[in-house]
């Protein structure tokens, strides 16, 4: 599940979206009318899907939260991640903007105790605006078209939101915004089962007139209020906008990992643009007939190396050129070291990513990544005396590259170039695969 | 059998996730005011007079001017800030100078101050000084009965006389 957060995110964007769409169908848009209209809605519509829809918004704040965090502590906020780790950070308040204004459509006591304190909290700015609080004090104040202007919200922010999804993963290549459909499934009938054991009611109407002495609150969604009540507007600001200023600079603030990133042969280069479909960050491009890197955005992963048709130790030349490598452990490099390992140890050879539960030991050819490695050379060994050979990924199965357990079993598969040439048996086990000749 | 372990693992992690979610979508209740007090909000919007008179301008700063631009008085923009002043049972609880806004000091000044008070009756003064000097220009006094959770709306409309108390 935590390697499927973003995916599960943006699921529950899609349940939040599909749920919102019917609830709107029943929904009247006036300040009459609100409240009454999703109090008579039936209870497999309103207790279920209305509570689908509030649980589901609860979910997207943790699992973002927990997104957010766990990419923290992954490091993937600097370098080539630091444009999705930008673009992440405004998301954060879309997101919360949208729920927060969901919850002012149902007109209740909770709704007017949010907006209230959030207009409260932009009067707290001290920008000597008028006052937005002043819409909300009052039945003669209160209009529909306020209303509309709810509704207008609860539509724009989200569909703002969607947008920033859309930029969050632009700088990633195959990005995962599908969850695989186990986890899909069971965090949808999860919700469902909480939906039915616990469906959310409404408190009592929205009175201009009265303050609740307690209110029932959404702390995923609205614990800004209580917290602006203990302290200030001002502090909350200052945590809000620090927050947000430090999450945006943490990429600036921390140090950049030194990369070297990888390189085009122009005389190799055919422009094939199997480096372009692989590498895991959108750096590589085609411009005419020739791949190009984008610099700030490469991992040096050598993934692309891995994916190039002529990095292929076959080759007769004494020097082997890829049309695309890494500078600081090419192709020609990775054939040597083999050769010396086949003339160490002919029994067997082990490739195995730097990543990997174990550090490769002595003899074992270490790899940035396990699609670093281009399939000919488990052919190649094979062919030159070694009676097996293993290949070993990531711990865990998660690439520290996002992509490469999963491009390099496409490739070993025979079902991505460059493939595995049927001649060879792979065997899986854990993160290991063992190849030998048919 | 790693089967069953992986499903057993996921199902311990999303079952308290769930409760989590569940419990804290609507729970622990929060309290804006305490069960013995009412909310005292303090709003309005007023466009204090200007900082100084309009001048009438002399024949030869009328003839310095382009044509268009002979307007026979000067009105300088600028406008005063308000003062306002809130009393509860004759103890002062707000003073606050507020600037009108606009790059120019020339538009409206915001005034929202919300007072959580204990609940009961009580004797409450406000006070307005909308222009340059000393004094107050408007001014109301009112003895209220505030209910427990019940809140007393005092809005300004010149039009109307003044401060207006809403219960």
């Amino acid at each position: 599940m935590l390697r499927h957060l973003g995916a599960l995110g943006f699921l529950l964007f899609w349940l939040l979206a599909a749920s919102g769409i019917t609830l709107y169908i029943r929904f009247d848009t006036s300040v009459a009318g609100a409240y009454d209209s999703i109090g008579e809605l039936e209870w497999w519509f309103g207790g279920v899907l209305r509570s689908m829809h509030r649980y589901a918004a609860d979910a997207f704040v943790i699992v973002v939260l927990a997104h957010l965090i766990r990419e923290l502590a992954a490091g993937r906020f600097r370098g080539f991640r630091a444009f999705s780790w930008i673009s992440g950070v405004p998301l954060v308040w879309l997101m919360y903007a949208s729920g927060i204004v969901g919850y002012w459509l149902v007109w209740d006591t909770r709704a007017q105790f949010s907006a209230l304190a959030t207009a409260e909290w932009f009067y707290g700015a001290g920008l000597g605006v008028e006052p937005m609080a002043r819409n909300f004090l009052g039945a003669e104040q209160i209009s529909d078209r306020l209303f509309s202007l709810f509704v207008f919200l609860h539509i724009g922010l989200p569909l703002a939101l969607l947008a920033g999804m859309w930029v969050h993963v632009q700088r990633l290549g195959r990005p995962a915004t599908v969850a695989p459909r186990a986890l899909a499934l069971g965090a949808i009938a999860l919700l469902a089962l909480l939906a039915l054991a616990q469906p959310v009611v409404s408190q009592a109407r929205w009175d201009p007139g009265a303050v609740p002495a307690t209110v029932s609150i959404d702390w995923f969604l609205l614990f800004a209020h209580p917290l602006m009540y203990a302290t200030s507007p001002a502090m909350l600001w200052a945590l809000a906008l620090g927050a947000t200023a430090l999450l945006a600079g943490l990429p600036y603030l921390a140090r950049r990992p030194r990369l070297i990133p990888a390189k085009v042969s122009a005389e190799n280069c055919n422009g094939c643009g199997r480096c372009v479909a692989d590498c895991p960050y959108e750096a590589v491009r085609l411009t005419g007939r020739r791949a190009e890197v984008i610099a700030e955005r490469c991992a040096a992963c050598g993934i692309c190396a891995g994916a190039c048709p002529s990095s292929t130790p076959f080759r007769s030349v004494a020097e082997l050129v890829s049309g695309i490598d890494l500078p600081d452990f090419t192709v020609h490099d990775l054939r040597r070291r083999l050769q010396a390992a086949l003339a160490a140890r002919p029994e067997g050879v082990v490739f195995r990513c730097e990543h990997a539960k174990q550090p490769a030991a002595g003899g074992e050819i270490s790899l940035r990544c396990l699609a670093q490695l281009p399939p000919s050379f488990i052919e190649y060994a094979l062919r030159h005396g070694a009676r097996r050979v293993v290949a070993v990924g990531c711990r865990d199965g998660e690439c520290k590259w996002r992509l490469g357990l999963e491009l390099s079993a496409e490739r070993l598969a025979g079902t991505r170039e460059p493939h595995l040439r049927a001649n060879v048996r792979a065997t899986k086990l854990d993160d290991a695969t063992t190849f030998a000749l048919r | 059998m790693k089967q069953a372990l992986r499903i057993a693992a996921q199902l311990a992690l999303y079952v308290p996730l769930m409760a989590l979610i569940g419990y804290f979508s609507s729970a622990p209740k929060f309290s804006p005011v305490r069960a013995d007090e009412a909310l005292l909000r303090l709003s309005f919007i007023h466009a204090a007079q200007r900082k100084q008179p309009c001048r009438e301008r002399s024949a030869e700063e009328l003839a310095k001017l382009a044509p268009n631009m002979r307007a026979a008085l000067d009105c300088p923009r600028e406008r005063a800030p308000l003062l306002v002043e809130l009393e509860l049972d004759g103890k002062l609880v707000l003073r606050r100078e507020v600037p009108p806004v606009g790059l120019k000091g020339d538009g409206n000044a915001t005034v929202y101050h919300r007072l959580p008070v204990p609940a009961g009756r009580h004797r409450i003064a406000v006070r307005l000084r909308d222009r340059p000097g000393e004094g107050f220009d408007y001014t109301r006094e009112e003895t209220v009965e505030l209910a427990p959770g019940r809140v007393l709306l005092i809005d300004f409309v010149a039009a109307q006389g003044g401060f207006l108390f809403r219960l």
